[in-house]
């Protein structure tokens, strides 16, 4: 797959502010244009991951941000895939600019959310999946983790701690990340003492929903090199695959898996489907990556993506957790940002900042974050309906 | 005052199970032979993109793939009875159809007293209740002596069977 330059990122800080969406997605889009050195009326696609009230899409973000940057006549689309939003208006962008339709097209997503649990939007629709999966059950999306972690539990014999000590791992990472909205160290006792929220999953352990916004700016090679960026950071893959049928992992909204009475299960499961498409785009595998950001909705499911990723064998997250391995200064260190246990969750920007992280790892920017000669990087993420997302970057 | 024997007892869906003293999941058979649930909520066959789905009924049996609880009450559209008791929500892989269906585990088990792969039943519960009306939904009840309150029928535990593990 023909590659895009990376030229320019931003993100506005992670917290709860309680602002409109827009001026976090403004603040990090000039940002990331400073960043770049492009003007706004150089760009020539607008790709706005939308933002979203309570589970749905809400607003049609991308004439949102242009408007509020003032209206440039370029082309614009807004997109949506749960979680997996940001990478799905990044792959708009990168189809835009490989077809030549435009030099230059910045990416923005930013949100604003309410306190709690995130929840459906009002209203009697028992012929949504979404609706009916709290409705009829009671299944939060923290109930979804849980099944996840007492299943990694009983498969490969983890334990609350191991689950902890991710939380641990990457409150250390995110303790000096200016962007972060949880800039504290918390260690295993600070955890036990959280109230449990899904069993074996305590707060402390649930991703919260935050407000924040992050942007990139990309372009052509040809446009890159033209004003002497001669090594930009690259997008070299990208996913957004859906499920292969039949799908047999249960997963947020679905009441139920597809079944396998006819069909077997494909020989990747969904999330492993998702960073093999990169991979392959890419043409490298795991043993290339030198740094990852997934997505730990859950801190047991930070574990479940290393063995996804590929980045270790089925049932040895746990090991390699515990040696070290996934910490800065390990082998591959995972979620160097802090990740979501530091950021908690602004969907339609939480991909995009994954972005934004591995592109200041590649240029060496990170600072006390810094994983020392990183030069490939792999996101990874899931957005609820089958929404697949994974960029593999290089430098 | 109404009386006890004046109650119903309705479906707080229609259309996603039978009632009576065995009720069963009303889900869909593709052409292919695949199974779905719910009904028409299921997923599709992409070998068979006509789409036909023929309504079937699902087994009562299954075995638990994973298993958690909401220690906090879930927002709407969920309906909380006062006071909240942490409900406990599994995930049961059915033999016949090889699919894994979500639901609460009746009352009167915890977190620990389950196990994955331990053999469930699904059953009616209540999910809310008016005046005169429950509103039912489906539950998956264990086959085994519940150590909490005792009594019940016991079952062989069925082992966990790796090899037709769907991953996790």
């Amino acid at each position: 797959m023909d590659e895009i330059a990376i030229i320019g990122v931003g993100m506005h800080p992670w917290g709860k502010w309680g602002r409109n969406f827009a001026e976090y997605g403004v603040h990090a889009a000039r940002e990331a244009l400073t960043d770049a050195c492009v003007d706004w009326n150089d760009v020539g696609f607008v790709s706005g991951a939308i933002t979203v009230r309570c589970g749905y899409p809400g607003y049609v973000a991308g004439s949102t941000f242009a408007r509020a940057l003032g209206f440039n006549g370029a082309q614009v689309a807004s997109t949506y895939g749960a979680c997996a939003s940001g990478v799905t208006a990044l792959s708009a962008a990168r189809g835009q600019i490989l077809s030549g339709a435009c030099d230059v097209a910045i990416v923005i997503g930013a949100d604003t959310t309410p306190k709690g649990f995130l929840a459906p939007s009002d209203g009697n629709r028992p012929d949504d999946t979404d609706w009916l999966r709290f409705h009829m059950v009671g299944a939060t999306n923290p109930v979804y983790f849980g099944l996840h972690a007492r299943r990694r539990m009983a498969l490969y014999g983890a334990t609350p701690d191991d689950f902890a000590l991710v939380k641990v791992k990457n409150s250390r990472h995110g303790m000096h990340n200016p962007n972060a909205r949880y800039p504290k160290e918390y260690d295993l006792e600070d955890i036990a003492h959280s109230p449990v929220v899904s069993d074996p999953l305590r707060l402390l352990e649930v991703c919260a929903t935050s407000d924040g916004g992050a942007a990139l700016v990309l372009s052509s090679m040809d446009y890159a090199r033209s004003r002497g960026v001669m090594d930009p950071v690259r997008v070299a893959g990208l996913s957004t695959v859906m499920p292969t049928y039949p799908d047999t992992v249960i997963d947020l909204p679905y009441l139920a898996t597809d079944s396998a009475a006819v069909v077997d299960p494909p020989s990747l499961s969904f999330k492993e489907s998702i960073g093999a498409r990169a991979y392959a785009e890419a043409g490298v595998g795991p043993q290339d990556v030198d740094v990852a950001e997934v997505y730990d909705l859950s801190s047991a499911l930070e574990l479940d993506w290393y063995e996804h990723l590929g980045l270790c064998a089925e049932g040895e997250a746990e090991s390699l957790l515990r040696a070290g391995e996934t910490s800065i200064g390990g082998r591959i260190p995972v979620n160097p940002s802090g990740g979501l246990g530091a950021f908690g969750e602004a969907v339609p920007a939480q991909a995009i900042a994954q972005v934004c992280e591995l592109t200041w790892q590649l240029r060496g920017q990170a600072g006390h974050r810094q994983v020392d000669g990183a030069r490939v990087g792999v996101s990874a993420n899931q957005g609820l309906f089958g929404h697949g997302s994974s960029v593999l970057l290089r430098r | 005052m109404t009386e006890a024997a004046e109650r119903t007892s309705v479906p707080a869906v229609e259309g996603f199970f039978t009632m009576g003293d065995e009720p069963q999941l009303i889900g869909g058979r593709l052409q292919g032979g695949a199974y779905c649930f719910p009904l028409h909520l299921g997923g599709g066959d992409p070998r068979q993109p006509d789409g036909t789905v023929e309504q079937v009924l699902l087994s009562r049996t299954g075995q638990i793939w994973s298993f958690t609880n909401s220690a906090y009450p879930p927002p709407p559209p969920f309906v909380i009875a006062e006071p909240y008791e942490p409900i406990v929500i599994a995930a049961v892989e059915l033999e016949v159809e090889r699919m894994v269906v979500l639901g609460q585990v009746a009352p009167g088990w915890a977190v620990d007293d389950l196990n994955v792969g331990m053999a469930v039943q699904m059953e009616l519960g209540v999910l809310y209740t008016d005046d005169d009306v429950d509103y039912m939904t489906w539950q998956w009840r264990p086959l085994e002596v519940n150590p909490r309150i005792g009594g019940g029928p016991v079952f062989d535990r069925a082992p966990l069977t790796e090899s037709r593990s769907t991953g996790g």
